[in-house]
């Protein structure tokens, strides 16, 4: 694809690095730390999805003011600020998990836990 | 005037007084307490999602405008005979595991935590029953949040350390999935300008035109897939139904996974149309595959397990390849069919982790070498347990018999008779894995500890029997199961064709 014909485009390209790059992270990294920044940032890109669509070029915030004619979509907007709050309990409750399992395990690898786990 | 506040604001009641109710069950505090409360909180949605059921006899479907603002501008929640089912399953099976959970609980969680438990089971039973009442897109993403945030919570609490590790998994991958969700929904968003389904359906652009609607189905098919634990996105589902605590899998095993059925029914059907799901994408061929996959290789690793729990979760991966193959057949009698199996299958293998939980209560344990005779010390609890396995295999006068009959009418109905075949054919899978069980039940020497057991507090026993008798009550007197499920198959079907 040729980005330099569709520069609107620039923003869902990083999109889809950002969320190839969060899921390669849950997949490939053993660490659980890592694995919930990589879910952070799966669903960060998805956050930037949401506000993209929204935006409008020369478009400012809804609010009605006189010499202001093109409004930016605040739906979109709105929607991800719940998703923002879904995504900071969805961490706080991994990183939470993952205290619990280095109280009960010692370490936060993936394979010395399952290691741990075989071995019993 | 009361009556009829609550009849005029019915749908609406059915999520908002769980989800008020969690929080107080936090204020309570005291263990007994707090699982009263919870309790009653469950038999009033169960009561809720009956008179829901009833009052759709007369109209057709029962639209709600949250706060009274009309859709699209407002969310809607909009329950139509699909939903109704759905809705009496997860509410149903919420109010009689509730009475089960209180000598579970306590033996298996630490006193100081209880309110915590209830609090999350309410919240959990919350998102459960909004994912299906809402008919709202973004809506959904948060009650399926909810109720997953909640669900891994629950799994959490399992004395094992291994619980941790199996709710961790199952919070990686199901944030994937309903990452996915709400990816798709953005994309429906992009090219419709509507969150409300019945309205994104109307808005769509003819089928095949549009690359963006490819996207979005295929983001939504595999968010929904890996909520509904499909083979092969299932592998969170064994670990996580193994070590939680058992009132919690017998909870979840019977609803959380029915919901993800749900929500690929609803997308599938009222928002993209099975024209577009079935003739312009091949589904329909996708899901048949999968299904096939799942009913005979999670059957056969279950054949393998010398962990009860985790035979039983496998058998529930294999058991969900049933409702996806009614799906897949893609005709009124195929979902229907698929619909009666999703009704069966939460009445029989909430039995059976039922049962399961009455052993781990008195041996402490799951493993298949430590239920050695057990059938002696804890008849009753062994006589739910063998019911629910022959449901599960699908013999004459149980659930699973009507389940298998429908769904191999309805393949040969659409002349896709090799499919009848497999459905028996993998039901002689589910014979050896039962046959394991029942074989070192009764037929073995008791263990010293199997021996040293007693049956079963009536608590739990009672809760065990009402849903296994359930298996045998509607095995025989099926009317009312298919004739509903037809029904709302038939409406799926006219929704968006």
């Amino acid at each position: 694809m040729d980005f330099e014909i569709h520069p609107g485009l620039y923003n869902y390209a990083v999109v889809v690095m950002l969320m190839m790059a969060g899921l390669y992270i849950v997949i490939t990294r053993g660490n659980l730390v890592k694995k919930i920044v990589g879910l952070n940032v799966f669903q960060a890109s998805v956050f930037v999805l949401y506000i993209t669509m929204g935006k409008i070029i020369g478009g400012t915030a809804p609010i009605l003011e006189d010499g202001f004619k093109v409004y930016s979509n605040p739906l979109p907007h709105v929607l991800i600020l719940t998703a923002i709050v879904v995504g900071v309990a969805t961490t706080a409750l991994g990183l939470a998990l993952v205290v619990r399992i280095r109280e009960a395990y010692g370490t936060i690898e993936e394979d010395e836990i399952q290691r741990q786990d075989e071995s019993r | 005037m009361i009556a009829q506040f609550v009849s005029q604001h019915l749908p609406a009641l059915q999520v908002v007084v769980p989800l008020i109710a969690a929080p107080v069950c936090v204020l309570l505090r005291r263990p007994t307490l707090s699982w009263l409360f919870a309790l009653i909180v469950t038999w009033i949605c169960f009561a809720m999602s009956i008179a829901l059921l009833i009052r759709l006899e007369s109209a057709g479907t029962i639209v709600y405008e949250m706060g009274g603002w009309p859709a699209p501008w407002g969310i809607e929640y909009r329950i139509g005979m699909t939903s109704a089912i759905v809705l009496v399953i997860v509410s149903g099976i919420g109010s009689v595991v509730m009475p089960y959970a209180k000598a579970s609980v306590a033996a298996e969680i630490d006193p100081a935590r209880h309110y915590l438990f209830y609090t999350c089971y309410l919240l959990c039973l919350c998102g459960l029953l909004g994912v299906v009442a809402t008919g709202d897109a973004f809506n959904l993403f948060v009650f399926l949040e909810i109720s997953s945030l909640s669900s891994y919570v629950l799994i959490g609490l399992g004395r094992d350390r291994r619980a941790l590790t199996a709710a961790f998994q199952y919070l990686v991958m199901g944030t994937i999935g309903a990452t996915s969700i709400v990816i798709g929904i953005g994309l429906l968003y992009l090219v419709t300008g509507s969150l409300n389904m019945a309205d994104i359906a109307a808005r769509l652009p003819e089928p095949g035109t549009n690359r963006t609607v490819l996207v979005a189905f295929a983001f939504l098919g595999l968010g929904a897939a890996l909520k509904l634990a499909l083979f092969p996105l299932h592998v969170w589902l064994p670990a996580a139904y193994t070590h939680a605590p058992s009132a919690v899998t017998a909870f979840l095993a019977a609803t959380a996974t029915k919901v993800g059925v749900y929500i690929l029914l609803r997308f599938i059907f009222t928002v993209f149309g099975a024209t577009f799901a079935f003739t312009t994408m091949p589904l329909d061929a996708m899901l048949l595959a999968l299904a096939v996959a799942a009913m005979f290789v999670a059957s056969a690793i279950a054949i393998f397990q010398n962990n009860v729990k985790r035979m039983l979760a496998y058998s529930s991966v294999a058991q969900i390849g049933y409702m996806v193959l009614g799906i897949g057949i893609a005709t009124q009698a195929g979902v229907a069919a698929g619909l009666i199996h999703l009704f069966n299958h939460a009445l029989m293998k909430g039995g059976l982790f039922m049962a399961i939980g009455c052993v781990f209560l008195r041996t402490g344990s799951v493993r298949l070498e430590s239920m050695s005779g057990i059938a002696r010390t804890m008849p009753w609890t062994m006589a739910a347990f063998v019911l629910g396995g022959l449901s599960l295999i699908g013999v004459p006068l149980t659930v699973g018999f009507i389940s298998k009959l429908y769904l191999i009418r309805a393949s040969f109905e659409a002349g896709l008779w090799p499919f009848g075949v497999l459905v028996v054919l993998s039901s002689l899978l589910a014979v050896a894995y039962i046959w394991r069980v029942v074989e070192t039940a009764y037929f073995r020497e008791p263990t010293a500890e199997a021996a040293r057991a007693t049956e079963a507090p009536l608590s739990m026993l009672l809760p065990t029997w009402v849903l296994i008798g359930a298996c045998v009550y509607f095995g025989i007197d099926a009317e009312l199961t298919v004739d509903t499920a037809f029904r709302a198959a038939a409406a799926l079907m006219q929704a968006n064709p």
